[in-house]
């Protein structure tokens, strides 16, 4: 036996992604964003998108592409700080913005990526965070039911990866990514590096091959992916 | 200040340093203590701060600095870092403030119709670490009080906030509203109860300075 290749090309693996669709991005400030992957999204240019992201990225930088593009209808989100655009947008309403508490972000998507239709929380329960959601008690204790977050398509940035998806990620790029690459319909992970299958060591897989479904090689890094100089 | 708020870290913790002035907390921590600093984007074990040329780009804090790790530094990624958060294993953390209430409540995260980046990892820090301490100025930049008996801005947590260092003095929160512990060298009485938006109940006998 052997496993299946699914290194595809840039294009065509974006294509999927169409007006009104959801997306995941993975990434926490430059970190783990999937840069190349958002440059073609702007390049292809569907509209109307829903995408769900920890944070805006900055001016110039990944997601602020797209609300620069008009592609952004609205944004899950848990911090925009770092983007003025992305806070101006929403105060003149270009754009709807959802924020989540961060770790509540992460198990909304894990519970997705789990086939598990929500999550109980105490989060929030006392904040204008819970205005509107569903209270449930549990053993005389009171949460508040968080959904399940799902995405037509997630966008993974991977440092290592095997023909077959198997994805490993470095440092503080972890964040988000293995939560979305198991929360969407079609997962779509660049990885700088492409190794033979068996090289990535069993042990060592931080994403399992059975999540992703397209692959795309990194030939080189742009400039989004360097250390920001403040 | 920074240097007496450090002293609230004891051996063997696992805190958080919020954004701002916590961050400051670790350069008087010495190479020796033994601590572990966690980083809600997915760290355990921070290192000292990198400088541009030493930077690892994959390797940030939540407030985005470039930062390093030391042996036994470990990754993680955001559910597992929350889940350290929320199930109790966060000993300490350090949070700004812009509002602290009698009873504890904290107000950090929105200015309505000035300032609403949203609340990052902020609420889970709050409400879940077992101690959570606020650095902040006592006073805002007009002066009005930070410490007052009801917050006016959208509450970030209940109850939470258990000490709270300022420039001008340590001060508890207890069941019996804002407690003095300690005032700040060159500070009066008169001024840090002026500056004080609520009751301050004084320590009996001499109070210490810092």
């Amino acid at each position: 036996m052997r496993l299946p290749d699914k290194i595809g090309t840039l294009e065509e693996s974006i294509s999927r992604i169409s007006d009104g669709a959801t997306v995941m991005i993975g990434g926490f400030g430059v970190p783990g964003t999937p840069f190349t992957l958002i440059r073609e999204l702007v390049q292809q240019g569907p509209r109307d998108l829903t995408i769900i992201k920890n944070d805006a990225n900055e001016t110039d930088m990944g997601v602020d592409h797209l609300l620069v593009s008009g592609q952004v209808k609205r944004l899950i989100t848990t911090h925009i700080g770092l983007n003025p655009r992305a806070i101006a947008m929403m105060n003149a309403g270009e754009i709807e913005v959802e924020f989540n508490a961060q770790g509540i972000l992460a198990e909304r998507i894990r519970a997705g990526g789990s086939g598990l239709g929500g999550i109980l929380t105490d989060i929030g329960i006392d904040t204008e965070l819970a205005s509107g959601k569903q209270r449930v008690e549990v053993d005389g204790k009171s949460f508040i039911l968080e959904s399940a977050l799902r995405a037509d398509v997630a966008l993974i940035h991977a440092d290592r990866a095997d023909p077959f998806g198997n994805l490993a990620y470095a440092a503080t790029a972890r964040n988000f990514n293995p939560l979305m690459a198991m929360a969407a319909t079609h997962v779509i992970a660049e990885a700088e590096t492409l190794v033979p299958l068996g090289d990535l060591h069993a042990d060592d897989v931080h994403t399992p091959g059975p999540f992703v479904d397209d692959l795309v090689g990194l030939n080189e890094l742009s400039e989004e992916y360097a250390v920001v100089q403040r | 200040m920074v240097a007496r708020a450090a002293r609230e870290i004891a051996p063997g913790m696992v805190v958080n340093l919020g954004i701002g002035l916590p961050t400051k907390v670790v350069d008087h921590l010495g190479p020796d203590f033994p601590v572990c600093l966690h980083t809600e984007n997915g760290l355990a074990g921070i290192g000292p701060t990198c400088t541009p040329e030493t930077a690892d780009r994959n390797l940030i804090d939540a407030g985005g600095a470039y930062v390093s790790t030391i042996p036994g530094s470990a990754f993680f990624d955001s559910s597992v870092s929350f889940a350290l958060v929320r199930s109790g294993r966060l000993d300490l953390t350090m949070l700004g403030a812009f509002e602290v209430s009698q009873n504890g409540d904290l107000a950090n995260w929105k200015i309505p119709g000035k300032f609403s980046p949203g609340a990052g990892g902020g609420i889970e820090l709050a409400q879940k670490a077992r101690r959570v301490v606020v650095l902040t100025t006592h006073t805002d930049r007009i002066g009005n009080p930070k410490l007052k008996e009801t917050c006016s801005l959208p509450i970030t947590a209940r109850g939470c906030v258990a000490r709270i260092f300022t420039d001008m003095g340590v001060i508890d929160v207890t069941d019996q509203g804002f407690a003095l512990v300690e005032i700040a060298e060159g500070i009066s009485l008169p001024e840090i109860i002026d500056a004080t938006g609520a009751p301050l109940a004084l320590p009996a006998g001499d109070i210490p300075t810092f």
